[in-house]
């Protein structure tokens, strides 16, 4: 058996997958890149996310704010973030998977502050991306321009990006603010059926991913700042992982629903971006 | 012959197959939304601009490097190929960082009031900055092979400096220079890496139409996506049969003279 590593972005490695890469197992940043997979290609059921515990998700993160040292914006939570002259870093939800998980994570704060008044959380949203000075096409183009770049007041970001930042970089450069609330970030795992069925490669690939349960991979996840699902893993390292509030995806209807309601074309996403413009 | 435009036939008739999925009103609202002609102005008009920049900066590079003597000229040379080389994306991230507010042109040209990192301008000098080297390539060859001889006579004849370049020079190297121009002019058009970190992707303002056409594969929207490559690649293609035209009309004028 042979893995291969991609590190291009979550969408870009489903559309491989989808245009005849063969893929035994995918690892993707969000369950709508693998539900493509399953449903443009047929190379999976559609229910595939409920083969495994936690959703097919191994292990999680969430989304919380980088700052710069001493947090001279004095950013706490979402509300500091539309105030006017605070500059936002996130990436186009549009070109990056990962993205989606801020914006909705953003939403979601907005949508239970305001008791689920749509036209006050658009409101906040348009501050918010009113706020937004560059958009990057992907995660790592938007930490370049935040980290490298020295642009913006704050990054919207993984916690596990956040913190292997924080420790790349030393925190005298980087401090990480974690939100009054945010969304459980769950990237998943699966096995693409009609490929192992072809490479005969299906208990390997099932070994594999049921593996990455177990204890050991639970720490390794742990060690590279994934949240852990096995509970005792987790007890071990909560003091790195302070408790959170957080919202899921199921919450917002599931992927299928967030994506037509918010990032197909036309949707309240490009809605945002052109009221932010004016 | 054959085998080569397959090559290159193929792919682009399944651009087209892909695109015909779709119902003309879909294809207009795919290709023809305000945002996508956004993308549309930008990355046509920049790389018109960025072109004829590239036509007159290259000329005179190419210039230097053929007519004088001067220390290290085999290294500025060697130099000129750099956007060729180099990764797409690593130029993008290189420009980004000199350009960008902190960055030191980018830190001088804010002190006078421009911004060019995340802004259209920086799109063009993105652009500026890949397709030089075509433009310096083409003409340098024919400028070293016009001969001393056609000049000298022009002088003799009594031309000065300026009618020696303008009646003999320039129509020498016009050809030269329209090819450099049209393939300057192709490869700012397509580029994608090295544009896409100092452009800032701001909807309606500075979205190049490539980014427009991975926007929509990353919705799976595959024949949307082959909606604006096919209004690319026809606009493209006219655009390069004109230039084409011109010079075989040029070139048959010369001849008939």
């Amino acid at each position: 058996m042979k893995i291969a590593q991609s590190h291009g972005g979550s969408g870009k490695q489903a559309r491989s997958v989808i245009d005849g890469l063969e893929a035994d197992v995918v690892t993707l940043a969000l369950a709508y890149d693998i539900d493509a997979i399953a449903e443009h290609a047929g190379l999976l059921p559609a229910d595939w996310q409920g083969r495994l515990p936690n959703n097919s998700s191994p292990y999680t993160s969430t989304i919380v704010f980088l700052v710069r040292k001493g947090n001279p914006q004095h950013i706490k939570d979402w509300d500091d973030l539309v105030k006017p002259g605070v500059a936002v870093i996130t990436p186009n939800p549009k070109t990056s998977g990962g993205a989606r998980w801020n914006y909705l994570a953003a939403w979601a704060y907005a949508d239970a502050k305001f008791g689920h008044d749509e036209k006050q959380t658009r409101a906040f949203m348009t501050a918010l991306f009113k706020n937004v000075p560059v958009l990057d096409s992907g995660a790592r183009g938007a930490t370049t321009s935040f980290v490298q770049r020295g642009l913006g007041d704050v990054l919207l970001a993984w916690e596990n990006e956040a913190l292997m930042a924080e420790q790349s970089f030393g925190k005298d450069d980087f401090q990480i603010v974690r939100p009054s609330l945010s969304i459980l970030t769950e990237p998943p795992v699966a096995v693409i059926d009609k490929v192992v069925d072809r490479h005969k490669t299906r208990a390997e690939a099932e070994e594999y991913l049921k593996h990455l349960y177990s204890p050991e991979a639970q720490e390794l996840a742990a060690k590279h700042f994934y949240r852990p699902t096995d509970p005792a893993v987790a007890a071990k390292v909560k003091d790195r992982f302070p408790a959170m509030t957080l919202v899921n995806i199921a919450d917002l209807g599931g992927w299928q629903k967030a994506q037509q309601t918010h990032f197909t074309d036309g949707a309240i996403f490009d809605q945002i971006m052109g009221a932010a413009r004016q | 012959m054959f085998a080569a435009a397959l090559i290159v036939l193929v792919p682009i008739s399944a651009l087209f197959l892909r695109s015909a999925g779709l119902t003309w009103d879909q294809f207009i609202a795919a290709a023809f939304s305000p945002r996508v002609m956004a993308s549309y102005r930008l990355s046509f008009g920049g790389a018109l601009i960025a072109a004829v920049f590239n036509v007159i900066a290259g000329l005179i590079v190419a210039w230097v490097l053929v007519r004088y003597d001067f220390p290290f000229r085999k290294l500025v040379d060697a130099l000129v190929d750099l956007p060729f080389a180099l990764p797409t994306a690593v130029a993008g991230v290189a420009l980004t960082a000199l350009y960008a507010p902190k960055g030191v042109l980018g830190k001088a040209l804010l002190s006078i009031g421009i911004k060019a990192a995340f802004t259209p301008l920086g799109v063009v000098l993105a652009m500026i900055f890949i397709g030089l080297p075509f433009v310096v390539r083409t003409v340098q060859p024919v400028l070293q092979d016009l001969e001393d001889e056609h000049e000298e006579a022009a002088v003799s004849l009594g031309a000065d400096r300026w009618q020696v370049f303008t009646y003999v020079i320039l129509p020498s190297i016009l050809p030269a220079l329209v090819t450099g121009f049209a393939l300057a002019f192709a490869r700012a058009l397509g580029e994608y890496g090295s544009v896409i970190f100092i452009a800032g992707n701001m909807p309606g303002v500075s979205e190049i139409a490539p980014l427009m056409i991975v926007t929509k594969l990353e919705q799976y929207d595959y024949a949307g996506a082959s909606a604006i490559a096919t209004v690319m690649l026809v606009a493209a293609f006219a655009m390069l049969l004109v230039i084409n035209s011109a010079q075989k009309w040029h070139q048959t004028r010369l001849a008939g003279r």
